[in-house]
C-alpha cells in the first residue's frame, strides 16, 4: 500500500507547505471524470432518450430547444442535486472519521438522519395529506432538525472537549431516540402519509427544482472553503492529541470548526435528498483505498460520494424494478462494504 | 499488580443487599402487574379485576363486561409483559457477560430490524395477516440478525471493543432497514403491519403466540441457568478462562443459543423493545455486583417489572389512546444511556 517514495515531494508556497501527491490528484480527477460520464448519461437516459453528444453540446449552450428543455428543465435538477448531496455527504464522512478516528463513524451515527427523519416524518403526517410548504418547505424543515439533533449531540459529547469515542455512543442513543419518535408519529398517521414519509425516508431523488439546487450548491460551497482551509491543521490530529499539540495544532478548536462543518454538510445532503444510508461512510473508505492514503481524503472523498449517488440512481433507475428509491440501492452496496471492514479491521488487530 | 475492585458492594454485606434486592423485586413485580390488570381505559378495581379473574359473571351485565375485559386484554398483555420482560432482562445481562461489553443490547444486536425484515418479507411474500403466522418468521430474522452482529464483533481481537459492537449494530440495522423499506414500499398493507410492528407493544396477541413465545423463553432460562457459572469466568476474560479449565466454545455456544431464544421469542412476540436488557442488567448491577448468577435473575425479574410499568405508563399518558410500551422504553431507555455514557461508565478497550 505505499507509493515510491521519490513521487512524494513537499512544496512550500510562503507560510503554506503540503506534499504533492501525483497519484492521489491523478485518481481524483479519474474520479470527478467518471463521474462527470455517469452524469451525462444520467441526463440523457428517461421515458425520452436523448443522445450522449446532444447532452454535452446543450451543457455548453449549443443545444437544440427540445433537447434543452428536457435535460435543463426536467433532468439537470435531478442530477445536480444527486451530485451535490453525494459530495456533501462524502466530504461530511471523511470529516467525521477523521475527528472519531474511528474508520466506521459517519453522520448517520452523528443522530443528524435521525433528527432529519423525525421532523420530515412530522410535516409529512402533521400536514394531514397536503406538505406544508411543499417540498421546500419539507426540506428546510428536515434541515433545521438535523442539525439541531445534530448540534445536540455535539454539545451532549461536549465534555472539555470532544471525544471520537463518547460521540459515537451518544450519537448512537440520540439516534435511537429519534427512530422511536419517528415511529409512534408513523403510528399515529394516515396510511397515505406514511407511504409519503416512508418513501422520504429511504432517501430519493425524486422531482427536484432549480431552487432547491441552488440553495444547497451556495451552503455547500462556502462550508466547502471553510473545510479546504482548516483541512489543513487536519491531518496531525491522526496521530493523536498530544502528538497534535506538539506539533502546534489547537486541536480542540480544529475539531470543533471541522466537526461543525461536517453536521452542516450532512445537514445539506440529508435536506436535499433524505437520508441516504451508507455514502458518507462508504465514500472515504474507497477513496483512502483508492488514493493510498493514510487518512480519508477530503477532496476525493467528496467526488466519489456525488459518484456512487448518481450511480444509484441511475441503477435504480433502469435496472431494478418499480423505480426504487435510491437509498436502496446505497443501502445494498453499502451495508456489505461495512462488514467487510468490520471482519478485516478485526482480523488485522488480531493479527 | 493492581487489581481494580469492580462495583465494590458498600454495605458491610454484599449477600444481605443482593437478598434484599431480590425480594423489593418480587415486591415490585408484583405491584407492577397489580397496576397492569387494574389500570386501563376503563379503569377498574382491584376488586372488580378479582372477580372478573375468579368468578363465573352469571347474568350480570356489569360483570360479563368486566369479565370480558380482564380476561381477553388485561390478563394476556400482563403475561406477555412477564414473559418478554424476563427474556429480554435475561438476554441483556447474558450479552453483557459474553461480549464484555457493557452496552451490549438485543436492539444494539440488529435483533429488532432482522426481526422486522422477516415480517416484512412474510407478510409482503405469502400474505401472512396473524401474528401466530409471522412471528415464526421475525424469530428467525432476529436470531439470524442478532448471530451476524455477534459474530462480527466478537472475531479477532475486536471483541469486547463497544466501539465495534455499536457500528456492526448500526450498519446491519441501516441495511436491513432500508431493505424492509423497499419491501414495504411496494404495497400499503405490509406498511401498515410494519408501522405497528415497528412500535413494539405488549398488547394485542391472543395466549397462541404467548404460550410459543413463553416455551422459547423457558428453555432459553433453562440454557443460560446452565451459562451462569461459565459466565463469571469468560468475564475476565478469555485467556484467564482458558487457563481456568473452561470450555470456552462450548460455553459461548450456549449463551448464544440462550440469548438468541430469549431475545429472539420476547421480539417476535412484542415486535422491536430496544435497551430494555441495556438498562436492567446496568441497574440491576448497582445491587448485585458483579456475580452474573445473582446478577442475571436480578436482571430478568426487573426486565418484567420496567416492561409492566412502560405498558402502564404508555396506557396513561395519552389517554385515552396508548403509547406502545416499546416506544416508552425507547424514549426512557435512550436517555438513560446517554447519561451512562456521559459519567464515563464504558470505557473503550
Amino acid at each position: 500500500m505505499t507509493t515510491a517514495p521519490d513521487m512524494h515531494r513537499g512544496v512550500r508556497v510562503g507560510g503554506w507547505s503540503w506534499v504533492w501527491r501525483p497519484w492521489n490528484v491523478l485518481v481524483t480527477a479519474a474520479l470527478a471524470a467518471l463521474t462527470f460520464l455517469v452524469f451525462c448519461v444520467s441526463i440523457s437516459i428517461g421515458d425520452f432518450t436523448v443522445e450522449l453528444s446532444a447532452v454535452v453540446r446543450t451543457l455548453v449552450g449549443q443545444g437544440e430547444r427540445v433537447d434543452e428543455f428536457v435535460i435543463m428543465d426536467l433532468r439537470m435538477p435531478r442530477a445536480l442535486v444527486g451530485v451535490i448531496a453525494g459530495v456533501a455527504l462524502g466530504i461530511s464522512g471523511a470529516l467525521t472519521q477523521s475527528i472519531a478516528r474511528n474508520p466506521l463513524a459517519s453522520p448517520d451515527v452523528l443522530g443528524i438522519t435521525g433528527g432529519a427523519s423525525a421532523t420530515a416524518v412530522f410535516v409529512v403526517t402533521a400536514g394531514g395529506g397536503a406538505a406544508i410548504g411543499g417540498a421546500a418547505g419539507l426540506s428546510t424543515a428536515a434541515l433545521t432538525g438535523g442539525l439541531l439533533t445534530g448540534l445536540l449531540v455535539y454539545f451532549l459529547a461536549w465534555k472539555k472537549g470532544i471525544d471520537g469515542f463518547r460521540l459515537i455512543l451518544i450519537g448512537v442513543s440520540v439516534s435511537a431516540l429519534t427512530q422511536a419518535i419517528t415511529t409512534w408519529l408513523l403510528v399515529l398517521a394516515d396510511i397515505r402519509d406514511v407511504a409519503r414519509a416512508q418513501r422520504w425516508l429511504v432517501g430519493s431523488l425524486d422531482s427536484r427544482s432549480w431552487p432547491e439546487v441552488w440553495a444547497a450548491l451556495w451552503v455547500m460551497a462556502v462550508l466547502i472553503v471553510v473545510v479546504l482551509v482548516v483541512s489543513f491543521q487536519m491531518q496531525p490530529l491522526h496521530f493523536g492529541d498530544d502528538v497534535a499539540a506538539g506539533l502546534g495544532v489547537r486541536y480542540s478548536a480544529v475539531r470543533a470548526v471541522l466537526l461543525l462543518s461536517a453536521v452542516l454538510l450532512a445537514g445539506v445532503g440529508v435536506s436535499a435528498a433524505g437520508p441516504v444510508p451508507f455514502v458518507a461512510l462508504v465514500a472515504p473508505q474507497i477513496t483512502m483505498r483508492l488514493t493510498r492514503s493514510p487518512v480519508p481524503p477530503v477532496v476525493a472523498s467528496g467526488v466519489f460520494g456525488a459518484l456512487l449517488l448518481i450511480g444509484s440512481d441511475l441503477i435504480a433507475r433502469t435496472v431494478l424494478p418499480n423505480d426504487l428509491p435510491v437509498g436502496v440501492v446505497t443501502a445494498i452496496i453499502g451495508g456489505p462494504f461495512l462488514v467487510y471492514l468490520l471482519v478485516q479491521a478485526n482480523v488485522r488487530r488480531a493479527a | 499488580m493492581v487489581v481494580e475492585q469492580r462495583a465494590a458492594p458498600p454495605g458491610p454485606d454484599p449477600r444481605r443487599r443482593r437478598l434484599l434486592g431480590l425480594a423489593g423485586l418480587l415486591v415490585l413485580l408484583v405491584v407492577a402487574s397489580v397496576l397492569s390488570l387494574v389500570i386501563g381505559t376503563r379503569s377498574l378495581t382491584p376488586a372488580e379485576v378479582w372477580q372478573g379473574l375468579s368468578g363465573d359473571p352469571g347474568g350480570d351485565q356489569r360483570l360479563v363486561e368486566i369479565t370480558l375485559i380482564v380476561q381477553t386484554l388485561r390478563v394476556p398483555r400482563t403475561v406477555l409483559a412477564v414473559v418478554a420482560g424476563i427474556g429480554l432482562g435475561v438476554a441483556g445481562a447474558l450479552i453483557q457477560g459474553h461480549t464484555r461489553n457493557p452496552i451490549a443490547d438485543s436492539g444494539l444486536l440488529g435483533v429488532n430490524s432482522g426481526a422486522s425484515f422477516a415480517v416484512v418479507l412474510s407478510v409482503s411474500l405469502f400474505g401472512l395477516r396473524n401474528p401466530v403466522q409471522y412471528m415464526w418468521f421475525a424469530f428467525l430474522g432476529a436470531a439470524v440478525a442478532g448471530a451476524v452482529v455477534f459474530g462480527l464483533s466478537s472475531l479477532g481481537r475486536g471483541a469486547g471493543n463497544p466501539l465495534t459492537l455499536a457500528l456492526a449494530g448500526q450498519g446491519v440495522t441501516l441495511f436491513l432497514a432500508a431493505m424492509t423499506t423497499a419491501v414495504a414500499l411496494g404495497d400499503e398493507q405490509t406498511l401498515d403491519v410494519l408501522r405497528f410492528w415497528n412500535a413494539g407493544s405488549v398488547q394485542g396477541v391472543g395466549f397462541d403466540v404467548i404460550g410459543v413465545a413463553a416455551v422459547f423463553v423457558g428453555v432459553g432460562l433453562f440454557l443460560a441457568v446452565l451459562n451462569l457459572p461459565v459466565i463469571n469466568l469468560l468475564d475476565l476474560g478469555d485467556d484467564v478462562a482458558r487457563g481456568l479449565g473452561v470450555n470456552i466454545a462450548a460455553g459461548r455456544t450456549v449463551g448464544v443459543l440462550a440469548i438468541t431464544l430469549l431475545a429472539g421469542a420476547a421480539t417476535a412476540a412484542c415486535g422491536p423493545i430496544a435497551f430494555l436488557g441495556l438498562m436492567v442488567a446496568h441497574i440491576a448491577r448497582w445491587f448485585t455486583g458483579p456475580d452474573y448468577r445473582w446478577l442475571v435473575p436480578c436482571a430478568g425479574l426487573l426486565g418484567a417489572a420496567v416492561l409492566l410499568l412502560g405498558d402502564v405508563a404508555g396506557r396513561l399518558v395519552v389517554r385515552p389512546a396508548e403509547l406502545q410500551a416499546g416506544l416508552v422504553i425507547a424514549l426512557l431507555g435512550a436517555p438513560f444511556f446517554a447519561a451512562l455514557v456521559w459519567l464515563g461508565k464504558f470505557r473503550q478497550a
